[in-house]
């Protein structure tokens, strides 16, 4: 067993140390997946840190990060080997002056030095410790789907001309998805389960003074409680974690030291990217909000 | 294989002596886990046999005691839908109930309880049923003590509170077939939360510098909205611990089971549900442009790809035995829904205009119609609204759809549309048509159907009543079905992505 961690609170504590603030959830479940060797699928909005989670993860295990990018059209030869064929080609011509026979041909063509080495059989022949990371899964076709199940429950992979190549040792595997389409059940009982979601307004306050560290108690506090408040109102996309970090940043650039409404208003883009939710969230809390009420309001 | 079921089964029995007070009376763990995951079947997750396994697993390497790991334990291994959280939450708080943070549960000791964490309260909890019980403090005591517990965010307090509130008010009786919303609202109505906001907007106004602050003051509204939800929630929790307690976790789990969100009826969801719906409906219209994207890809071939086919001749020794092709570009397919918006299916249609809102978000050549005994076209107010709730409104107050009397007329609204439209359909085009077919003994002018299937690629009709209602009384959807490609049932999402992942492929 690889036990990288000791316990649930050693996950959040190294987290932290790389400026990462777990909450008790994903640290439980990045123990879990130690413990129990399976794949981690994260699900959650776009921006959340469901990326970063893996880096930091990567960082602490002193492992190197693998990183497979999915997109529609990804295929065996992207993620996982490829014959180099040209090279082959190159082989075959070169071969022909010597009169060899087919066997040895053949054998000499597929054999490693022609093996093109993809993410996911990188992951698996590598001797030093790995974080693979199998990012916006949701993105490549059901189908396509097919060619991890074999990686994720048993770590290997088979390839016809070598046979299968199985795994020195069992990374954290971590899988993300911004739930564009429904994952299949086959791949889901592979995986532990983990959607992180916009944090609390304590998590958030705490993340925006580790990553924007110049920054004092007050604004950040501010700055965490308009992000919550825009994020109750109905929009069509919730500002981030990403962006309230952003937002955080050109408030110290732009020398405020305090939130008014003003000061929202001229920096909401930073925010929000549609000019519909822009314009409500100007209505609801920025300059075009209503009058301040007396104490009296019924 | 690395699971052990004998070490596991020690370790449950290991663990169950540690185990904090009244989590399991009976039985051990184990056992408990069983129960556990055989409700969350019956509350309709799909929980396999490898995700119960892992479970087992998983609980054995956390600290018990720790509840909040316990919890998200279980979730990461049993549940990998999203949506399904608030069912599983539902049943984890029934079963490990009396296991809960702050006030332990068992109601036997609740005076001393309360005694020993509020002193002031001493007793609340003697007469469960007592109305104004708690000796020492008033009312208006408790009415302070939870406003200042709420501006302090003092969760033990407020647990406190919640416990002594529901002694006092909710009224509870042993044995009393009254569900738990019942004593919510008793308890809730007596707290007074609406007047408990307002003191803390006026406390909070004066404790600033700037009374006039608005953004202060929004900031502020919210940061109380989000505590009493919280503290609702506590409520509930102490109501629900102690009807477990009256009547067994079985039975309670049981009264609590709610559909998942999938299996929501759209004729009879409550606006919460509606609110769900809408959320789960966009990924499932990216699903449909995906389906109908993907089918024109892989029906036709491209022109040649080189470089794959000299790649694949390597299998054969470098002799190009197999051409292969390109994938061709899919070309935008188009759509047009036809919807029934009248008084029987209203609360349909509330959905269905949120599908056909969602799908011109995915598709550029979406056209809509609605229709009641007359027909109009509604793309436009799709187009033009940035948000579904402005567009439905528009589409129910600007629509021309009412040709007579305002009651469905399906034969009349067809031929209209023919009469407009039927040269604009194409091969390219899918046509969907949504309603009950409940036609008022009009005419069903079914031959429009049939003339619309010739022209377009696709026909189909989706119902939003019990396939047992078909063709009963005035339903003519018989009629119709014999010429389209396919009629649904449609009552619920679980029904529309069969629709939507089935129907595209032939």
């Amino acid at each position: 067993m690889a036990m990288r961690f000791k316990s649930v609170a050693d996950v959040t504590e190294r987290l932290a140390a790389v400026d990462y603030l777990a909450d008790a959830n994903i640290a439980g479940v990045i123990y879990l997946a130690d413990r129990l060797e399976k794949p981690v699928l994260i699900e959650g909005p776009a921006g959340v840190g469901k990326t970063e989670l893996a880096k930091a993860v990567a960082l602490i295990t002193d492992s190197r990060l693998i990183r497979l990018q999915c997109y529609e059209g990804l295929d065996e030869g992207k993620a996982i080997y490829e014959w180099n064929y040209k090279k082959q080609l190159l082989r075959i011509q070169a071969d022909r002056e010597h009169e060899r026979d087919w066997e040895t041909v053949e054998s000499d063509i597929f054999s490693e030095q022609f093996l093109l080495e993809r993410p996911l059989l990188a992951a698996i022949r590598s001797e030093e410790p790995v974080v693979l990371l199998i990012d916006e899964v949701d993105r490549v076709e059901v189908e396509t789907e097919a060619l991890l199940l074999e990686v994720l429950s048993d770590f290997q992979v088979s390839i016809p001309e070598l046979g299968t190549v199985t795994g020195n040792q069992r990374p954290i595997v971590m899988l993300t998805s911004n739930n564009t389409r429904e994952l299949s059940e086959a791949l889901k009982r592979r995986c532990l389960f983990l959607h992180i979601d916009y944090p609390d307004l304590d998590r958030e306050r705490e993340i925006v003074r580790v990553r924007v560290p110049e920054i004092d108690d007050a604004l950040a506090e501010q700055v965490a409680q308009v992000v919550r408040s825009i994020r109750a109102l109905d929009i069509k996309k919730a500002p981030s974690i990403s962006e309230t970090i952003d937002w955080a940043r050109t408030l110290l650039y732009l020398g405020h030291t305090q939130i008014d409404p003003q000061v929202i208003t001229d920096t909401l883009h930073v925010l929000l990217k549609y000019q519909s939710d822009i314009m409500k969230a100007r209505k609801e809390i920025g300059v075009d909000s209503p009058l301040p009420i007396g104490p009296k309001r019924s | 294989m690395a699971f052990n079921s004998a070490k596991v089964f020690n370790a449950m029995n290991r663990n169950t002596f540690e185990m904090p007070p009244g989590v399991v009376t009976s039985g051990n763990l184990l056992d408990v886990l069983q129960g556990f995951v055989h409700e969350l079947r019956a509350a309709g997750l799909p929980v396999s046999m490898t995700e119960n396994l892992d479970a087992m697993r998983a609980v054995e390497y956390i600290e018990l005691e720790d509840r909040a790991s316990f919890k998200s334990a279980l979730a990461a291994t049993l549940v990998k839908h999203h949506q399904h959280w608030p069912a599983f939450d539902t049943v984890f708080e029934v079963y490990f109930a009396r296991w809960s943070p702050g006030v332990d549960g068992d109601e036997n000791s609740d005076s001393s309880n309360d005694d020993r964490e509020a002193p002031e309260g001493g007793g609340a909890g003697k007469q469960p049923g007592g109305g104004g019980g708690g000796e020492g403090v008033s009312n208006e005591d408790l009415a302070k003590m939870l406003m200042q517990a709420l501006m302090k965010s003092d969760d033990e307090m407020l647990r406190n509170i919640a416990a002594m509130a529901v002694s006092r008010f909710a009224g509870m009786e042993p044995g009393r077939p009254v569900g738990g919303t019942y004593y919510l609202y008793r308890t809730l109505r007596q707290l007074d939360l609406d007047g408990v906001a307002e003191k803390m907007m006026s406390t909070s106004r004066e404790e600033r510098d700037a009374p006039d602050d608005a953004l202060a003051e929004r900031l502020a509204s919210d940061d109380h909205k989000m505590k009493i939800k919280k503290f609702k929630e506590m409520v509930e929790e102490e109501i629900r611990r102690r009807l477990i307690a009256d009547r067994g976790v079985e039975a309670m789990a049981r009264t609590l089971r709610k559909p998942l969100p999938e299996d929501v009826e759209f004729m009879h969801a409550s606006r919460e549900e509606m609110l769900q719906l809408q959320r789960a409906i966009e990924p499932l219209t990216r699903a449909l442009a995906a389906r109908l994207a993907q089918r024109r890809k892989r029906r036709r071939r491209g022109q040649l790809d080189f470089r794959k086919t000299v790649r694949h001749s390597l299998s054969y020794g470098g002799v190009p035995l197999e051409p292969k092709f390109r994938n061709p570009r899919p070309s935008k397919p188009e759509i047009m829904v036809i919807a029934d918006i009248s008084g029987s299916v209203a609360s349909f249609a509330r959905f269905t205009l949120q599908f056909v809102y969602a799908m011109a978000g995915q598709f550029s050549k979406v056209r809509s119609w609605v229709f009641i005994d007359g027909i109009d076209e509604v793309t436009r107010f799709f187009e033009e609204s940035d948000e579904i709730t402005e567009a439905v409104q528009r589409v129910n107050s600007e629509a021309d759809v009412i040709w007579v009397d305002g009651h469905s007329d399906y034969g009349h609204a067809l031929e209209i549309f023919a009469q407009r439209h039927m040269g604009e359909i194409t091969k390219k085009t899918t046509v969907i048509i949504l309603g009950d077919a409940r036609n008022n003994y009009h005419a069903t002018q079914a031959s429009v159907l049939k003339e619309i299937r010739e022209r377009s690629r696709k026909l189909f009709w989706l119902n939003p009543e019990p396939r047992g209602y078909w063709n009963t009384g005035d339903s003519v959807v018989g009629d119709y079905g014999i010429y389209c490609d396919g009629v649904f049932e449609c009552r619920n999402l679980r029904q529309l992505e069969t629709f939507v992942s089935s129907s595209f492929d032939a």
